[in-house]
């Protein structure tokens, strides 16, 4: 099969800044990786396609993520500050569709926290819907499918 | 003989450590009064287990827990309910794993026995060895009685319990106003949010009756929060009030204005309902309607305990489960009204995810505390958690009750002085 190494390479790439950017909380750099009108999500149900009509347990737009942000930053949060540290190692990158308009990329990702001197481990598949501009891609969507999406899960302060 | 003498000093001591204003903090931690908080609280009150929109349809289950006791609720083909013990009459494994679902029978997947939607064995696969052993009729699951109050289902393991509308009693008048919130639809369960948290059950069955907390440790919350709704959640200077409601459950009223989500329809459209009030008029809604939809939308201003394991908790039902001393696993249910227009119910879940669950902006602080409560217990040989703020500043609500300042602790008393009286039982062993 053929494959379009330098798409992924870049796509990859992106994935991979973004990912450190979380990690290092550089937020405000991470909300400028977004176009406008796009949606960070992470379901209750990963088999789920409809998110705006069922309850997930992040749906953010542009506005929801800027508050999300400034809650993780404003030193308020008294369990975002319980939050040592997360380590994300991000791979099984695929190119899922190419259009004009956007690229689907699925990948796999496990991320680790620290709280309270406890590791929790999340899997997750990630899926990105892309948009490539003239100034590299922008996330027109991320879906954050945990592999314990509807099983009880420990809170989360940070960001996936 | 020893181990009956045992049970008995411990049930001494748990009952004991409930005093008037303060319960000692080997509450939270001790696994043997945990084990008999399981028997004696939870086997022996209605639990609540879910709402009956979970289970809308003939064949429609869930699966939940009373205590540590695994069980489904059903709706059979005559649109019956049943709770059933999740656990196959012959070898023991559970027939129905999964939150939800439909299906036509509960098949045990080890043999293959089947039961029907409410519990009746139907089929055991090469019954020969069986003839003058056993009658499929004696061999149902066994059926927890269970009765519903507006929706809202309860079971119970004691099977002489009084009926479940006097058990509630009181509460009765708040869950006729609770359910108001589907806007003029029965109301709908919309989806749930689930987690965990390293500590006791009672700490959270404390929580959804402390007003006290909500501006220091939601402080991120609130800042997210426009100047208008920002205002609304100071509340504790305001008229809002808990009452102790008998049999441990309490009502705290924090927003007053929101009581009743039928009355004063005529008011403003408040900005950040603003857009969804037109998404309603784009679906044709008269205005009336829309501001009926929209005063729904927030949801009631106060949260009502029902002891054990639920509070009605202003927008959505906040279930508790006991796992162990030393952990608890909660659900915060969204909920909205059943064929409401799509924008109400996107914009109740919208509300719900922006405060509720794993990660809401509420949610995790909430988790922090009590997981500090939960750690800062086992600190020193002997301490007690105080539960006595307004207690001298009581009055007599017009329903006759004890009632206190909305940031007293009045719920928490309320459900210790229940707690205390389970516990202080004879166990049936």
């Amino acid at each position: 099969m053929t494959m379009n190494t330098d798409l992924l390479n870049k796509a990859t790439a992106f994935i991979w800044h973004e990912a450190d950017l979380l990690d290092h909380k550089e937020y405000q750099d991470w909300l400028s990786l977004w176009d406008k009108s796009g949606l960070y999500i992470v379901p209750t149900d990963n088999n789920e396609t409809d998110y705006e009509n069922t309850l997930n347990l992040a749906l953010d737009d542009a506005d929801m993520r800027r508050m999300r942000v400034a809650r993780l930053e404003s030193g308020e949060s008294v369990s975002a500050g319980s939050v040592n540290g997360t380590v994300r190692m991000v791979s099984r990158v695929r190119i899922l569709e190419e259009t004009t308009d956007y690229v689907v990329v699925r990948c796999a990702m496990t991320l680790n926290e620290l709280r309270h001197g406890k590791l929790v481990t999340y899997p997750a598949d990630l899926e990105y819907r892309l948009k490539p501009t003239a100034d590299g891609f922008v996330i027109d969507r991320k879906v954050v499918k945990l592999m314990h999406a509807d099983g009880f899960l420990r809170t989360v302060s940070f960001i996936f | 003989m020893s181990e009956l003498i045992a049970l008995k000093n411990i049930s001494q001591k748990a009952a004991d450590m409930v005093e008037e204003g303060h319960v000692h903090k080997a509450l939270y931690s001790d696994p043997e009064i945990f084990e008999e908080e399981l028997d004696k609280v939870f086997q022996n009150t209605w639990v609540f287990i879910g709402h009956e929109s979970e289970v809308p349809e003939a064949g429609s289950f869930k699966t939940a827990f009373v205590g540590r006791h695994p069980v489904i609720l059903s709706r059979d083909r005559k649109m019956n309910l049943h709770v059933l013990l999740n656990r196959c009459r012959h070898r023991g494994a559970t027939v129905c794993e999964g939150r939800k679902g439909k299906t036509k029978a509960f098949t045990c997947p080890y043999h293959g026995w089947g039961y029907g939607l409410d519990g009746g064995l139907r089929a055991i696969p090469k019954p020969e060895e069986y003839e003058g052993v056993l009658d499929k009729s004696d061999l149902p699951l066994e059926s927890l009685r269970h009765e519903s109050y507006q929706g809202l289902v309860f079971a119970t393991f004691k099977n002489d319990i009084e009926p479940l509308v006097d058990f509630l009693g009181g509460a009765k008048k708040w869950i006729d106003l609770f359910v108001k919130q589907g806007g003029g639809y029965p109301l709908k369960v919309l989806g749930e949010h689930r987690f965990n948290f390293p500590g006791n059950w009672k700490i959270q069955l404390e929580n959804t009756t402390d007003a006290y907390h909500f501006p220091i440790i939601h402080k991120s919350f609130i800042s997210s929060l426009d100047d208008a709704t920002a205002d609304i959640f100071d509340f504790l200077d305001g008229d809002g009030f808990v009452e102790d409601l008998g049999n441990g459950h309490s009502v705290m009223v924090m927003i007053p204005d929101l009581v009743d989500l039928e009355a004063d329809l005529d008011q403003p459209i408040p900005g950040r309902f603003e857009e969804l009030a037109q998404a309603l008029r784009d679906e044709g809604q008269d205005e009336e309607q829309v501001k009926r939809l929209v005063r729904a939308a927030h949801g009631t201003g106060f949260n009502l305990n029902l002891f054990p394991n639920v509070s009605c908790s202003m927008a959505f039902f906040r279930v508790l489960r006991p796992v162990t001393a030393e952990v608890t696993e909660i659900q915060h249910v969204a909920i909205g009204g059943e064929g409401a227009p799509a924008p109400f119910n996107r914009k109740r879940m919208r509300l719900h995810e922006h405060f509720q669950g794993p990660m809401g902006f509420g949610t995790p602080d909430d988790g922090e505390a009590w997981e500090r409560v939960q750690k800062g217990s086992m600190a020193g040989k002997d301490g007690w958690i105080l539960v006595n703020r307004g207690m001298e500043n009581l009055h007599t609500s017009p329903d006759g009750n004890v009632a206190g300042a909305v940031c007293s602790e009045t719920g928490m008393r309320g459900a210790y002085q229940k707690y205390k009286q389970m516990m202080a039982a004879e166990g049936e062993k």
